[in-house]
């Protein structure tokens, strides 16, 4: 067909190493192209090389494919035959005192599941990368979240030596998780420009970006919670159950917020994966806490309900001493900061905790919140910063800024860290050729980065005497990290959240969101409202819209698009204010946590919990969909 | 995304001589549905012939003081025109609770009623579906329908209709005008979208290759008292899980008219007539309206998932016609 260049298929394209994979371990979802097993749908069977974009697309879709099918399972439930106890990369179960014994002897329990669906993460910016070769090296621009990790991955899947691959992501529209990786489009362009000796990119669809790029996780969380009749929690059990492909390891940490945020007599936690026949699921924007604080944080309401108790007053009951599970101190913890001081800007004190009592006109109203903590922590980096001649600093970091304004917020630091103005620093990112550095991932690129970037500018200061010009010094974090004494560190947030539900209809809408958020030294407070901000409407979409449905005969995603995938408009989203508490990490020389995902924690159930106050109903399964509100008798 | 030819055409005449001249060749509006669907290859004319620059467009007077929509007013247009805010203003809340502001400026009243079903199956070449490839099943009814239609379908297909525009024009009674390459005709809007029956594949009464040129409304059926309301899965910016379009006029707490259209419940828009001639003449009361409202879909059929259309559906008609009071 016209313009043509070729085709990469199983038959000819080059072999990858089993060996690449990600933190959980190897990632057979990156070995594409090497047999002629599908083992999900939406996996890619062939790449067409053309001249332009236009020409690939006709050529593929004249391309012809025939399938045999073979028996498979997509179809996700807690009680699936194929559950395993997940793997333990964060940490061991919970077991702490008897859970049995302390539930036997609570005043109220709690016993309930709660339900999440497949989410996709849905950044504007479709997944796109050009590859090609330069002489020896294999050069790339992707769009990532972390071009190291990604560079080091894709010189193990091709079995380069690591200094053969450079991968650069400068400018990057949106991630939240689904850049984390080394995406298909990295490993295909490079398969092109291997076998056709040209450069070559590869820009996916949107409906292939939902197709072949890692949703969150569907759960299946049952929750059981004591408590005495004066409202101090006797004991905690979380059982989360997520799906995972049998392909890669993964770890949905739905119990990480149970392990901290409450001190209770007893807590056990489960993890449970359930290996089908999908895409290897992945980290989406507060992976595990987002589903997990679901779940706790909409059944500590229903204690509270039990009880007759404020929920504000439930957990400010409940405040550990020291890590609940772990027994470790807190570096710094200001749950009750942003408690007290979100209900105060919210007007909690005046609110009526019964259910079902605020009407107007056809609409019932309600309010509700939720609690978070999200773990923080800066990983090993690597920065260097060069004295220029003519007074400037060049500062060089394998940090990737993917809209969060990284870039901005590590000049500030730079600038600080050197003590000369934000005008006399360059700051050069996301190229893998500035050494080791962590990704734009768990909230930790700007500490992570922050930290080395400071490194290496007291090491700059020692040497600013020097009359020799430019001057480069390197330094790495991960001798400084090693040696820090074990604490829980955690950021922490109060979500608010003021809705309305029609009865007759079943239309929910969101009235008012407000989060309190401790997140250490707030950096750039522009920067970081937005991310708390845009954080907390990614929670409310997941309360009201997120779902990706799979046909359950095919397994094939039916709403692989945002025709049909539906993420909140602006029509859905209210007045949403954020701020936060004085707030800094003691063991981090800038003081930063990290502010990326906490926004998307706990606004689900923060929403869901309101939605009950207004209408009597527990919404226990996301998204609270028109039919799951809709009354058969709306009076 | 499969080649075509395009031309404008230079006159209706000219257009209908084109599309007649080329089985494979399709009207092309504002082109946001049409262009969409040949994107995935669910629709591949061979020659788009464009009609939108066509003098169709524009608002006019009818002679029973009602109102002709010209077929290339843009959806934008329709709805800002004071003569259809006062006289049918469930058609402007219709046309406005549709899409989005950039699409409803690009898409025109005609293309509006041809616009084809959102059901996913449907647009994707992949899955077996009889509208689209007729004989070759519709996966929806024993797999996921959760929007698709409680009244009216068949085992064929059950998918819905998903225009809001024509939900309005139904409780209006509505007329479409059309050209054909026989000769011009008129097609009330109750009869132009056919049965599902075991042709989903045939989906209006226009003969082939006609071009539509207008709507009409009749002066009988302006209603200031109209009133349209659409549950969707978002606050704005997706299709109707149920819509009501409805007028009423009561009389010393006697309902004197009353018209009652549905959306999102069937392959058409689903005129409410059972509920309607139980309501006229007696009381206006937030009961009756229920009980009509129960008696209308008491001919529905739901399917596993999508049994709350249903309550949604009679829920709705209850809740427009009281606010219509
Ligand atoms: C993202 C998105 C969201 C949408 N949301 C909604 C919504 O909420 N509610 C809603 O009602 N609609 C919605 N729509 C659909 C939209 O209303 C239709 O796409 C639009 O009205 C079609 O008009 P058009 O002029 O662009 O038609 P085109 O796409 O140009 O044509 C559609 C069909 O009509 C035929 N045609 C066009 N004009 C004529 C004519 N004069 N005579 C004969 N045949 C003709 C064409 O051949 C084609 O088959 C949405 C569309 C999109 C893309
Ligand atoms: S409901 Fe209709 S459009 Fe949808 S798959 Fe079945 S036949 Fe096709």
């Amino acid at each position: 067909m016209p313009g043509v260049i070729g085709v990469v298929d199983h038959r000819n394209a080059p072999r990858l190493s089993p060996l690449a994979g990600t933190f959980f371990g190897p990632d057979g979802g990156l070995l594409m192209l090497q047999d002629g097993v599908v083992p999900y749908a939406g996996c890619p069977v062939a790449l067409v090389v053309a001249r332009t974009p236009e020409q690939a697309k006709a050529a593929a879709d004249a391309l012809p494919v025939t399938y045999d099918e073979q028996p498979h399972d997509t179809h996700f439930s807690a009680g699936h035959p194929a559950a395993r106890p997940a793997s333990t990369v964060f940490g061991e179960d919970a077991n702490v005192g008897d859970v049995e014994a302390e539930l036997a002897r609570s005043a109220v329990v709690v016993d309930e599941w709660y339900r999440t669906p497949e989410e996709h993460c849905g950044a504007m910016e479709l997944h796109s990368a050009t590859a090609w070769w330069d002489g020896e090296r294999l050069q790339a621009v992707d769009c990532n979240q972390g071009p190291f990790i990604v560079a080091t991955g894709l010189a193990t899947l091709f079995s380069l030596e690591p200094e053969r691959v450079r991968v650069r992501a400068e400018h990057v529209g949106g991630g939240f998780g689904s850049k984390g990786l080394c995406g298909p489009q990295l490993v295909l362009a490079v398969m092109g420009a291997t076998l056709f000796g040209r450069p070559v990119r590869v820009t996916m669809s949107r409906h292939q970006v939902f197709l072949m790029t890692p949703p969150r996780p569907a759960t299946e969380q049952r929750v059981r919670i004591g408590a005495g009749a004066d409202g101090s929690l006797r004991a905690i059990d979380h059982e989360a159950a997520f799906e995972v492909s049998p392909l890669a390891s993964y770890v949905e940490n739905c119990v990480e917020p149970t392990k901290t945020l409450y001190a209770a007599a007893a807590i056990r936690t489960r993890l449970t994966a359930v290996p089908l026949d999908i895409l290897p699921p992945f980290s989406v924007r507060g992976p595990g806490l987002t589903p997990g604080s679901f779940a706790l944080e909409s059944a500590m309401d229903e204690v509270a309900e039990r009880l007759g108790l404020d929920p504000l007053e439930l957990r400010l009951r409940n405040e550990p001493a020291a890590g609940p599970v772990s027994g470790l101190p807190f570096s710094r913890r200001d749950l009750v900061a942003c408690l007290r001081e979100g209900a105060r800007r919210f007007g909690w004190a005046d609110r009526d905790h019964r259910p079902r009592t605020r009407r107007e006109g056809r609409l019932l109203a309600g309010t509700g919140l939720a609690a978070t903590a999200f773990s923080t922590g800066a990983l090993p980096s690597s920065a260097s910063i060069t004295a220029e001649a003519d007074g400037s600093f060049t500062v060089a970091v394998g940090a990737s800024d993917i809209g969060t304004g990284a870039r901005t917020a590590l000049i500030a630091v730079a600038a600080d860290a050197l003590r000369v103005g934000t005008d006399r620093i360059r700051m050069r990112i996301a190229d893998s050729d500035f050494g080791p550095a962590w990704a734009a991932g768990g909230s930790r690129g700007t500490a992570s980065w922050s930290w080395a970037i400071t490194d290496a500018a007291a090491k700059l200061r020692e040497r600013l005497g020097d009359p020799e010009r430019p001057v480069t010094v390197t330094a790495d974090t991960t001798r400084v990290l090693g040696g820090l004494p074990p604490r829980e560190r955690h950021a922490y947030s109060a979500i608010f959240a003021q809705v309305t539900a029609d009865p007759a209809t079943g239309e929910v809408r969101v009235r008012r969101l407000l989060g309190m958020f401790a997140v250490g030294r707030v950096v750039n407070p522009l920067l970081a409202r937005s991310q708390a901000v845009g954080g907390m409407i990614m929670g409310l979409s997941m309360a009201l819209h997120e779902e990706g449905v799979r046909d359950r005969a095919s397994g094939r995603q039916v709403n692989a698009d945002f025709a049909g995938y539906h993420i909140a408009a602006h029509a859905d989203v209210p007045d949403v204010e954020a701020d936060f508490v004085p707030d800094y990490e003691p063991d981090d020389p800038s003081g930063i946590k990290g502010v990326g995902e906490i926004g998307t924690v706990g606004t689900a159930a923060a929403i869901a919990n309101a939605v009950w106050h207004a209408t009597g109903v527990r919404q226990r399964t996301l998204p609270i969909r028109v039919d799951r509100v809709l009354e058969d008798d709306p009076r | 995304m499969k080649e075509f030819a395009y031309r404008r055409a230079t006159g209706v005449r000219d257009a209908l001589a084109l599309v007649a001249a080329d089985p494979g060749a399709r009207y092309l509006a504002g082109g946001t549905n049409l262009v969409d669907l040949m994107k995935v290859e669910v629709e591949a004319p061979t020659r788009l012939v464009d009609v939108r620059h066509l003098p169709l467009g524009g608002v006019g007077e009818a002679p029973d003081g009602g109102l002709v929509i010209g077929a290339t007013t843009t959806n934008s247009d329709a709805a800002a025109d004071p003569r259809v805010r006062r006289r049918f203003p469930a058609l402007s809340q219709a046309i406005l609770a549709g899409a989005s502001g950039q699409l409803r400026n690009m898409a025109t009243v005609g293309g509006n009623l041809l616009q084809r079903t959102r059901c996913a199956y449907f647009a994707d070449p992949a899955a077996p579906c009889n509208k689209r490839v007729p004989g070759s099943g519709c996966p929806a009814v024993a797999r996921e329908h959760h929007n698709h239609a409680v009244l009216g379908w068949s085992e064929q297909c059950v998918a819905t209709h998903a225009s809001d525009m024509a939900v309005a024009l139904a409780a209006f009674d509505a007329v479409v005008r059309y050209e054909s390459p026989g000769g011009a005709g008129e097609i009330p809007l109750a009869e132009f979208y056919l049965p599902v029956g075991r042709t989903p594949h045939l989906e209006t009464a226009l003969p082939p290759g006609a071009l539509i040129t207008a709507v009409a409304l009749p002066g009988a059926a302006a209603s200031p008292r109209s009133r349209y309301r659409k549950v969707r899965e978002r606050a704005s910016y997706a299709f109707a899980t149920v819509s009501v379009a409805a007028s009423l006029d009561v009389h010393d707490g006697a309902v004197r008219d009353v018209r009652i259209a549905l959306g999102g419940v069937a392959s058409k828009p689903w005129r409410a007539r059972v509920a309607e001639s139980a309501l006229r003449g007696g009381p206006a009361t937030a009961e009756r309206f229920r009980a009509a409202a129960a008696e209308e879909l008491s001919a529905a059929r739901p399917l596993r998932d999508n049994g709350y259309k249903v309550t949604l559906a009679r829920n709705l008609i209850a809740a427009v016609l009281s606010e219509l009071v």
